[in-house]
């Protein structure tokens, strides 16, 4: 089923204007706090009106400012899983299920059950939200969802307000059940574990606006962007000017670059994520970076350096740290040779970025 | 004394302040909380106007809010001439009169409780229900009202307080009649003008026991149906 969005809305400070199609039914859209993807999915959902632009789904189509169609949220059928999950406090959990179900009350009861059991909320029927725990409010949230049978389901951030431990149990607990859902399935977030692991087209956005869109394995092994680079967790970034199509100058790094790679034209950024670096002991290489270790972070499963190159061209003050990543099985050979003078930039690894 | 003056009191007093009471609260509640759901969907700057308008009688003195309602409903006026023409309907110096007095006086605690608690109600549950598809109206019932009922509940006794001690603007628009118009608080003021500082004592003591049954009563109705209720200690 095709998803097709556009949207232009004036919000405070800045405008949300966007536009992407996918044939994907799981959709993934990454982007900081605030950048309009939350505005977005509710503009889908029907709870928030652009002021111009077209949604469709599949051949429905829930709005479209020049055709004057506003389609009330009650009928487009989109099912909204909330960040809070808006259970509703005073109903237990069969009744927060089964609150707008229509038909008769036997049939209705009989659809209530039938989500009970699908989901594991047998022995919680008579309980209040308020007396669940995290995933069997989440659970409850989504049978309430489904068992209205929805078109699409909207997911908001669902994992914002949960500790890490909980949040990778009912992501997956979340993926293993929608796996039978047939519709399609839009994540907002701004995590990119989460994006990662679900999505197979992924929007990125940046202040309102699409900055890239594509398949998202695509996008995190070639970002193209640095917005892009940096949401999905690229921590070091340098400008660069290019010297000719296989050798640029990367000042923040105080180094020049040798690629056997064509660097594209456009070429305004370089980035090169923190987990990449090859540690060089001994004789410089090709393409080494001369570092001094300024901090150190020991994590449970690795260590984190942060480190100032060498000959830098700008040494200012709030020039940013370059993050290096060693993960624990690569430390005992740091412990036993001692901190490397050299960083080396894996040719496939560097990310060619745009503006 | 006190036996000879409890023997001998005219009780009417009480019956047309309950009545009274009862009726303006009647009236306050359902035109507040309808009100109060027709502001939440205004734009914002409507919004303000309509709630400064809606607010006045309560900032306004009693007396000045009676001579205004003697002003509109006065039988030398288009619809007091109006209401008894077409209706037969007196409302100056009536037991009508005293509903209206209080109503209006009353209102607008009803409605600012009310609309305080309904902008409390988390707008994702609203849209949570839109979503799932259920009508607006079912919304307001089953949704809003349950978690704006503390809100409401307050609210319902504010206004019953405040209907059943009304003053002002009653003994301007509906005089004080014994028997008819004559209710608690006119009754206080009169015989404290005697100097029957008895009479009004026990009137006073009257007025006490129904407020604080009042509070307590609609404050057990308020906390059933919360399992749990929010105590600051331990």
């Amino acid at each position: 089923m095709a998803v097709y969005v556009e949207i232009r809305k004036n919000m405070d400070g800045f405008s949300l204007n966007l536009q992407f199609q996918s044939n994907s039914k799981r959709i993934g859209i990454l982007g900081a706090s605030g950048c309009g993807k939350s505005m977005t999915l509710k503009s889908i959902a029907g709870i928030e009106t652009p002021e111009k632009g077209q949604i469709q789904i599949g051949d429905r189509i829930l709005f479209d400012s020049g055709e004057k169609i506003n389609i009330k949220p009650q009928k487009r059928n989109a099912g909204y899983l909330f960040q809070n999950y808006a259970l509703f406090p005073t109903m237990t959990v069969e009744q927060n299920i089964g609150v707008g179900l229509r038909g008769r009350w036997k049939e209705k009861k009989e659809r209530v059950q039938e989500m009970i059991g699908k989901f594991g909320l047998s022995g919680l029927e008579g309980r209040l939200p308020g007396e669940l725990s995290g995933g069997q409010q989440q659970r409850t949230a989504l049978a309430r969802i489904m068992a209205y049978e929805p078109e699409i389901i909207l997911l908001d951030e669902p994992y914002a307000a949960l500790d890490m431990f909980l949040r990778d149990r009912l992501q997956q607990e979340l993926l293993d059940m929608l796996r039978d859902y047939e519709g399609t399935v839009i994540l907002v977030s701004h995590n990119r574990d989460e994006i990662y692991r679900f999505s197979d087209d992924l929007l990125i956005m940046e202040k309102g606006q699409a900055a890239c869109f594509g398949k998202s394995k695509d996008i995190f092994s070639n970002p193209k962007k640095k917005v892009a680079a940096g949401l999905t967790g690229c921590k070091n970034f340098s400008k660069v000017r290019r010297i000719d199509d296989h050798r640029l100058e990367a000042a923040d790094f105080g180094i020049v670059l040798c690629t056997e790679r064509k660097i594209p034209e456009n070429t305004a950024y370089i980035g090169f994520r923190a987990h990449e670096f090859e540690p060089v002991w001994g004789m410089r290489e090709k393409n080494c970076m001369k570092v001094q270790v300024e901090s150190a972070a020991q994590l449970p499963f690795e260590k984190q350096y942060f480190l100032r190159p060498e000959g830098a061209v700008s040494q200012k003050e709030d020039q940013e740290q370059i993050c290096w990543f060693v993960q624990r099985d690569r430390q005992r050979e740091i412990e036993k040779r001692g901190l490397p003078p050299y960083l080396k930039f894996t040719e496939e690894h560097i990310l060619f970025l745009e503006e | 004394m006190l036996n000879e003056i409890l023997i001998n009191l005219d009780w009417s007093p009480l019956f047309i302040s309950l009545k009274t009471g009862i009726a303006a609260t009647g009236i306050c509640f359902f035109a507040g909380i309808y009100t109060a759901g027709r502001v939440m969907r205004m734009s914002k700057k409507k919004r303000e106007f309509v709630d400064g308008l809606l607010t006045l009688p309560m900032v306004l003195p009693p007396t000045a809010a009676g001579f205004f309602l003697l002003l509109i409903f006065s039988r030398r006026r288009p619809l007091g001439i109006f209401l008894f023409d077409e209706f037969h309907i007196k409302v100056v110096q009536t037991w009508l009169g005293c509903v209206i007095a209080a109503t209006v006086i009353a209102f607008p605690l009803m409605y600012r409780n009310a609309r305080a608690a309904f902008e409390q109600v988390d707008m994702n549950l609203i849209h949570a229900g839109r979503t799932l598809g259920m009508p607006e109206y079912k919304i307001f019932w089953k949704i809003v009202m349950p978690e704006a009922r503390p809100g409401i509940a307050s609210g319902t006794v504010l206004t019953f307080a405040r209907a059943l001690g009304e003053y002002g603007a009653t003994s301007m628009l509906a005089g004080n009649i014994p028997g008819k118009t004559g209710t608690i608080s006119q009754k206080i003021a009169m015989v404290i003008q005697d100097g029957d500082y008895i009479t009004a004592g026990v009137w006073a003591a009257v007025v006490l026991l129904i407020a604080f049954a009042s509070l307590y009563f609609i404050d057990l109705l308020a906390g059933s149906g919360r399992r749990q209720t929010k105590r600051w200690q331990r």
